[in-house]
């Protein structure tokens, strides 16, 4: 894979209508006793569309995450998820809705007494009760999809970080869901494991064209995912030519103290004239 | 260490105590709506009752045992020696087989429940389930809740009886009374009362010992050491819970079926 570098010669792509969208933030606030994480964030994700959300630490990246899942409920503002405004439902209602996602969480949370292959079947066998052989057939191709189907009998903690993290977009997707959220799914771990995560997520937006969230510290990251395509045919990723980014269903978000200070693609995001948001880039 | 206010400590105390409350009402409300997850409650139920048989049996025995020896000199005294099995019987059924088995499971469940959620809870184990869409209260807290007031209830009854076989043991090694004698008095003592109250006491523990583990595990916070203080306020919380609980149950039992 080719180094990313911003595409600062080219000019903003075209707006467009907005679409319909699989999760809309409408002035959403949330504090945690005086730490005031959120203060009235706004932003639209389009189905189809990955958006990458950067922000220094505590800047409420993985919060948002999880204001999207229910796990957490704003202390004011609407939250729409998949049609669901998940901000006004009660904790029962919300879990057939989560049935209809997936998460990648930051340090995997793999449940660490059951086997790579319970793991990853989790869902399945949680809505049909029994490990059959389509759930068997499933669970395969999934971990086939993360490269990782020798560990079928294995505990996570007999993983490597990296491998764990595969393991649990397995477990994510599984189901297909239609929207995807990823907490730092590259952090901590070593450059070639997270290209192989990156290679992942490019390959089911691209793919599947699932909706997805990604938090990342990893600006080389996201710029890799904005100007790259997973090509189904050589089943590998290939760098896109300028002129082409615009095919890319890909945009950025950047928070600071708890507020959107932008919300845009790659091209918008090279020629923004935020003096905050230039040093975060360089 | 910063200081809390009064008015800060009692919020604190009350939420904790509507929490538990939430908790305790919505382990039980699961019962009745779908999935059951009968696996979990078998699998509890292996891990709870199974496992804790060795040290059930192995109290209860003991217990049962040194009642004989402590009370024979006193029974020697007024000529009564051969009431020792009636006194070992009552004694076990009433009080000790259900208090003491409560206490002995509460020092290895409850710090196994706590430690256990609230290690899932730090690890963001518990949030990943609730992600995939699984309710935790249904899939860990209920089974371990049902299982626990079942299999109680079934190792107090043997914990009574391995007591009397102690009691046995002692009268008949060391005070030569006749074993049929000692047998024949301790069935005849009990009455629908005392059976009633050994019986309905595990089934109070049981839950409170469930109840109070998950609540700490769900509520630990502050990584590893914070699911160690969750574990040790877990049993602490339980043991004292089993014997206040315990006092109040007899109270009211023996005014309600007025009997002595």
């Amino acid at each position: 894979m080719s180094s990313p570098t911003l595409p600062i010669d080219e000019a903003a792509c075209a707006e467009e209508p907005p679409a319909n969208a699989a999760i809309v933030f409408e002035d959403v606030y949330l504090s945690f006793e005086d730490n005031h994480v959120l203060r009235g964030v706004s932003f639209r994700l389009p189905f189809g569309e990955t958006k990458a959300l950067f922000g220094v630490a505590g800047a409420g990246k993985s919060t948002i995450l999880k204001l999207s899942l229910g796990l957490l409920q704003p202390d004011s503002g609407r939250i729409t998820v998949l049609g669901n405004e998940v901000s006004s439902m009660r904790e029962q209602d919300l879990f057939p809705m989560r049935g209809r996602l997936g998460m990648v969480f930051q340090e995997s949370a793999l449940f660490d007494s059951l086997t790579v292959r319970e793991n990853v079947a989790f869902r399945l066998i949680e809505e049909h009760g029994v490990y059959d052989d389509e759930a068997d057939r499933r669970v395969r191709e999934a971990l086939r999809f993360v490269q990782l189907e020798h560990t079928l009998d294995m505990f996570p903690s007999e993983l490597s970080g990296g491998m764990r993290r595969r393991v649990a977009i397995a477990r994510a997707i599984i189901t297909q869901p239609e929207l995807l959220l990823y907490d730092s799914p590259t952090g901590g771990l070593d450059p070639v494991t997270s290209n192989t995560i990156v290679d992942l997520i490019m390959k089911q937006r691209d793919v599947y064209k699932t909706s997805s969230l990604l938090v990342t510290h990893r600006l080389q990251d996201a710029f890799t995912m904005a100007t790259h395509q997973f090509d189904k045919q050589t089943n590998q990723v290939r760098a896109l030519p300028r002129g082409q980014y615009c095919d890319v269903p890909m945009s950025f978000l950047v928070l600071r103290d708890g507020r959107v200070i932008f919300d845009g693609d790659v091209r918008r995001l090279a020629h923004t004239r935020n003096e905050y948001i230039r040093e975060y880039i360089s | 260490m910063q200081l809390t206010s009064p008015t800060e400590f009692a919020k604190q105390k009350i939420q904790s105590v509507q929490d538990y409350t939430l908790l305790a009402v919505q382990a039980v409300a699961n019962l009745f709506r779908k999935p059951l997850y009968v696996g979990d409650m078998v699998q509890q139920a292996d891990v709870i009752g199974v496992g804790s048989l060795p040290i059930v049996v192995l109290t209860g025995f003991f217990t049962g045992g040194v009642l004989a020896l402590q009370t024979a000199n006193t029974l020697q005294r007024f000529g009564s020696i051969t009431l020792i099995g009636q006194l070992v019987s009552t004694s076990m059924v009433r009080e000790l087989g259900p208090v003491l088995t409560g206490l002995m499971v509460a020092g290895r469940n409850s710090s196994g429940m706590a430690s256990e959620l609230g290690s899932m809870v730090v690890t963001e184990q518990i949030d990943a389930m609730r992600a995939l869409g699984t309710d935790p209260m249904k899939k860990l807290v209920t089974p371990r809740v049902t299982a626990t007031v079942f299999m109680l209830f079934f190792l107090s009854i043997l914990s009574d009886l391995v007591g009397l076989a102690g009691g046995l043991m002692v009268a008949k090694l060391f005070l030569s009374l006749d074993a049929r004698q000692y047998w024949s008095n301790a069935w005849q003592v009990l009455v629908f009362q005392d059976v009633f109250m050994g019986l309905l006491k595990p089934t109070l523990f049981g839950f409170i010992i469930a109840t109070i583990g998950c609540y700490y595990g769900i509520t630990a916070r502050g990584g590893t050491q914070g699911v160690g203080r969750a574990t040790t306020q877990a049993v602490v919380a339980a043991s004292v819970l089993i014997l206040v609980t315990d006092f109040f149950v007899t109270k009211l039992l023996i005014s309600v079926l007025s009997y002595k």
